[in-house]
This record gives C-alpha cells, sequence and structure tokens, in this order.
C-alpha cells in the first residue's frame, strides 16, 4: 500500500506549511472548507442568567396581581396580594412568624439531621456492601411503600402528642428518600475507582469518607433536597396535632378561621422556603463540589 | 483509487487551513499564530511534548474549543477518535458505530466493524471489550461517518506496545484505503515518523518543524532514513542526542 501520493515532494523545511502563491488560489486551493461549528456550550453573560431565572416567578406574580386588581379573580378564590401583604405585616409585627420559624426550623431540623444521617449511613452500608444490602435494602424497600403519614396514629399511641412524635415523625420522612438517592449513587460510584482504592488498602469507613461519600455527593445533595422539602410536608402533618405555633401549624389556623389571605400566605412561606433550600443547597454543592465548576470534557 | 467528490469541494484542495490561530486559558497562551495547511489525503502527525496545546489543537479543529482569534477552516465531515474509546456503556457495540445515524446505516457498521477486525462484536457490550478492542470499535465509529477529516487524539497511548503496534498498523491500512486527512496527535516520535506524511513539531505555543516524511510504506527503525528523521525530531523535542 502507498500513503506518499499526496506528500509534499521536498523534504525542507518550512514553518508556514505550503503557502500558496496567489489569493486567488489560496482560495481555490480552500473551496469546500468552512469554520468548525462550535459544539461545545457558551459562556452566558451572568446577569441574564438570573433574568432568565427569575422571569417566570415575577410573570406569575405579575398575572396574580393583576387579575385581583382588575377583579378578574375574586378574592374568595383567591385573596389580594394586599391582603396577603397584610396579613404578613400582622404576623411580623407580633413577632408570630419568627416565633413560627425558629419552633418548625427546630422540629424539620432535628428531623433531618437524625433522619437524614440515619438514611445516609444505611445508604452507603447498603451501596458499599453486599451483607449491607442484604441487610437492610428491602426492609428499606418495604417502608419506602409505606406512606409516612400511615404512621401518624401508632407514633401518637407511642410518643403523644408533643416534640417527641413530631421530630421522629419528620426523621422517618426523611430517612427513606435519603437512602433510596444516596444508595443509588454509592451504587454509581465508578467501580474501577473503588476497586483501586480497595487495592490501595482502604476499607472501611476510610473507604466511605475518602472515596465513596465525595464521589456519590451529586446523589446525597439531591437526596438533601429531597429529604428537606419531604420535611414540610411533615411538619404540617405534625403541627396539625397538638401544637401551638410552627408554619405547619399555620395551615391549621388558615383552614380552622377560614382566612384566603393566611391560605395564600401559607404557600408563599413555603415558595419562600423552598428558594432557601435551593440557595443553600447550591451553595453547598460549590463548597463541597469544588471541582464541578472546573469540569471541561476532554 | 476512487476517491468520492461532494459539490463544492476541491479534489485536490485543502482538508484544513488555519491562519493566526491563538487561544489562551487564563493568562497561559497555548497556541499563539499557527499557520497550518493540510492537504485532503494527507497523513500528518502533530508532535510535541505533554502540555503543549496539541490537544487543544485538535479540539479547536473539531469544534470543541473557540480560538481566540485567527482563521480555522475545515472540511465538513470531520471526525475525532480520542485517547480513550469514549464508547456508551449503555448502548451495544453496533449502537456506538452507528451513533445518531439513521438506521439504514446499520450494515455499513458491520462493515466498518470487520474493517477493525471485529466482525460479529456487533451485539456485545462495551464493558466487555478489552482496551484495544474497545478503541478499535471507537475507530469503526469514525469510519462509518466517512470522514473527509480523520482527528486522532493520541489515539494509541493507553495501548500496551504489542497492541498499540497492531493499531498503528490498522489505521495505516485504513487511512490508505478511506484516504481521509488525517491528523494524528502524538508525543511518539517514532509512531510519528512511521505513520505520517508529514510531521510537525509544536513548541511554545507555533509550530517549529515541518517535515515531510518520503519514505517507503511500511517503515520500521530500520527503514533507510527513519533515524534521520526521528533525531531531528527529537533535537526539536529538547531530547539530547545521548538519550536517542
Ligand atoms: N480548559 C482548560 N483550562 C485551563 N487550562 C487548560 C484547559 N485546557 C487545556 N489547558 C492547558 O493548556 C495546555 C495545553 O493543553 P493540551 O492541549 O491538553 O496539551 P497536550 O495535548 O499537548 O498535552 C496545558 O498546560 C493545559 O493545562
Ligand atoms: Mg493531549
Amino acid at each position: 500500500m502507498s500513503v506518499s501520493g499526496s506528500a509534499p515532494e521536498s523534504t525542507a523545511v518550512s514553518v508556514s506549511g505550503s503557502a500558496p502563491e496567489s489569493p486567488a488560489a489560496a482560495r481555490e486551493e480552500a473551496r469546500g472548507l468552512e469554520a468548525p461549528r462550535f459544539l461545545g456550550a457558551r459562556r452566558r453573560p451572568a446577569a441574564l442568567s438570573v433574568a432568565v431565572r427569575i422571569a417566570v416567578p415575577l410573570l406569575l406574580l405579575a398575572a396574580w396581581w393583576y387579575g385581583s386588581a382588575s377583579g378578574r379573580i375574586p378574592p374568595d378564590v383567591l385573596a389580594a396580594p394586599s391582603a396577603v401583604a397584610g396579613a404578613l405585616r400582622e404576623l411580623i409585627a407580633t413577632g408570630q412568624l419568627t416565633g413560627y420559624l425558629l419552633a418548625s426550623g427546630h422540629r424539620a431540623g432535628l428531623g433531618v439531621l437524625a433522619g437524614g444521617g440515619l438514611g445516609l449511613v444505611l445508604g452507603v452500608a447498603a451501596g458499599i456492601s453486599a451483607v449491607g444490602e442484604e441487610l437492610v435494602d428491602p426492609t428499606m424497600q418495604m417502608l419506602r411503600a409505606v406512606p409516612f403519614l400511615a404512621l401518624v396514629p401508632l407514633f401518637i399511641s407511642w410518643f403523644g402528642v408533643g416534640e417527641t412524635f413530631k421530630i421522629v415523625l419528620i426523621a422517618v420522612a426523611a430517612a427513606i428518600p435519603m437512602y433510596a438517592y444516596t444508595y443509588l449513587g454509592v451504587r454509581n460510584v465508578d467501580r474501577k475507582v473503588v476497586e483501586a482504592a480497595r487495592g490501595f488498602g482502604l476499607r472501611g469507613h476510610r473507604l466511605a469518607l475518602g472515596v465513596v461519600i465525595p464521589s456519590a455527593l451529586p446523589s446525597i445533595l439531591m437526596a438533601l433536597r429531597i429529604s428537606l422539602s419531604v420535611s414540610l410536608t411533615g411538619l404540617i402533618a405534625a403541627e396539625q396535632i397538638g401544637a401551638t405555633e410552627g408554619i405547619g401549624y399555620l395551615v391549621t389556623l388558615a383552614q380552622q378561621y377560614f382566612r384566603p389571605d393566611y391560605m395564600v400566605l401559607c404557600i408563599l412561606v413555603y415558595a419562600a422556603l423552598g428558594l432557601v433550600f435551593d440557595g443553600a443547597i447550591r451553595l453547598l454543592e460549590r463548597v463541597a463540589m469544588p471541582w464541578r465548576g472546573h469540569v471541561v470534557a476532554r | 483509487m476512487s476517491e468520492p467528490v461532494f459539490p463544492g469541494e476541491a479534489p485536490d484542495g485543502l482538508a484544513i487551513r488555519v491562519r493566526g490561530l491563538r487561544k489562551s486559558f487564563g493568562a497561559k497562551t497555548v497556541l499563539d499564530g499557527v499557520d497550518l495547511d493540510i492537504r485532503r489525503g494527507e497523513f500528518f502527525a502533530l508532535l510535541g511534548p505533554s502540555g503543549t496545546g496539541k490537544t487543544t489543537l485538535l479540539r479547536i479543529l473539531a469544534g470543541l474549543e473557540l480560538p481566540d482569534a485567527g482563521t480555522v477552516l475545515a472540511a465538513r465531515r470531520r471526525t475525532t477518535v480520542y485517547q480513550e474509546p469514549r464508547l456508551i456503556p449503555a448502548r451495544r457495540v453496533l449502537a456506538n458505530v452507528t451513533l445518531g445515524l439513521p438506521s439504514s446505516v446499520r450494515e455499513a457498521g458491520r462493515r466498518a466493524l470487520a474493517e477493525v477486525g471485529l466482525e460479529g462484536y456487533g451485539r456485545a457490550w462495551p464493558a466487555t471489550l478489552s482496551g484495544g478492542e474497545a478503541q478499535r470499535v471507537a475507530l469503526a465509529r469514525a469510519l462509518v461517518r466517512d470522514p473527509e477529516v480523520l482527528l486522532l487524539d493520541e489515539p494509541f497511548a493507553a495501548l500496551d506496545a504489542l497492541t498499540r503496534l497492531q493499531m498503528q498498523e490498522l489505521v495505516a491500512e485504513l487511512c490508505a484505503r478511506h484516504r481521509p486527512a488525517v491528523v494524528l496527535v502524538t508525543h511518539d516520535v517514532d509512531e510519528a515518523v512511521r505513520l505520517a506524511d508529514r510531521v510537525v513539531v509544536l513548541r511554545e505555543g507555533a509550530l517549529a518543524v515541518d517535515q515531510a516524511i518520503d519514505l517507503p510504506h511500511p517503515r520500521d527503525r530500520d527503514t533507510p532514513g527513519f533515524t534521520a528523521h526521528r533525531r531531528l525530531f527529537l533535537t526539536h523535542l529538547g531530547v539530547t542526542a545521548a538519550a536517542h
């Protein structure tokens, strides 16, 4: 076979390649060539990204405001923004909002910490070791099928309607998604990397802390997101009974006294909490996964 | 040899034209005024020590990176073989080869697999392949697209020495048959001299040497002239005579 067909004949050193003589010849030579179409992701200005991000929520807000102001949305269907703002001011002035947030934050925080922590440990154990998986997974999968709200009567009969009941309920609610996503994340860690780490003598908690958990962090933070939002559901259920404060209790209040402004306010408070959780996790992602910002496929 | 001619394509013209190409990452200028013409059907090798910007140049040609300045023109049908096979673990070998192509090319995909010596591997999973086999699948995936420009980024670097020799032979044979313009990025001087019609050394952001290799194929270290070329490139790569 011969590959020398179109090889330049001389072996002289020419740094500029085979430069053609005239511009016309140069054009003719380059006929049919194109500038490569860029396949990568272009960097977008930060301001534009922020603007796009807040556009849809702002639009919804504007539609709500316009609908109420123009009378298209009757106040008994959806309270007007002004009414909701009034309710908010009232709650802030009496100090109730702070008190409610602190009380609920305490319950949810403890619950997610205990339940999420347990779910994390179980998920990692099941993900790393076959025995762990055999011991833990069937039970967790069964528990996963039980809506945690079905546990309310049982927990009340065990713990009464006090703080313990509330925290345990949230803990159980948070533990299950944390387990499921952590387990999945750990299973998806590159087996070659884990194998290599085992070869370097890492076992047990050193393998888990040094290799498996950092590699599974994207899933674990995803699990944390879900645990946090499940904990809000837990709050509503837990604070319906035997509570005098809390953002779940606020829902009960709105319902009992039929206050449309409070009904909407509850939704807004939960939405704001969602925003706060999302921001916190994004920040956590940036801090805990510094390598992600630099990832370039090459 | 029958070459497919597409409208608007100059059959004996260029496959790649680069003028005044510059590329920096932060404060570091990696490519600083690169001029390069590669003819259709030419087997071109880009030599350079690790970290000189060979991959960056190749990625610009592939459209995976944007140049900061300069003109880059290339023939339309370009495909890349990377250092790693980059096969999709969740798709079978044939599906990987014909990725993104209409299902009518399945037969062409099977032929390409046969050409790289993997006849009957179409239904295998990528995870079951050896390193060399996986890289041959990557080669078949490039070939089935009938490229005008084949971009190879150290495609043999991760292979064992014996497999590497076999792969080099295979690539030489396939390129002689299909005649794409080839850009082979490598840091292996022997590989460049063995395969290429023309070798360029990239140093400090610019092309330092541009040398045609006019030796008969197949080549090895005993081919007359091989050693002289080898020595020239090693010198330009900054390797002292004692190490040759
Ligand atoms: N995305 C990037 N960000 C910062 N520096 C980069 C990036 N890509 C490449 N570089 C730097 O550019 C230089 C050339 O890289 P590369 O083209 O991969 O070299 P080669 O392929 O010749 O080994 C290296 O010093 C590398 O660190
Ligand atoms: Mg490289």
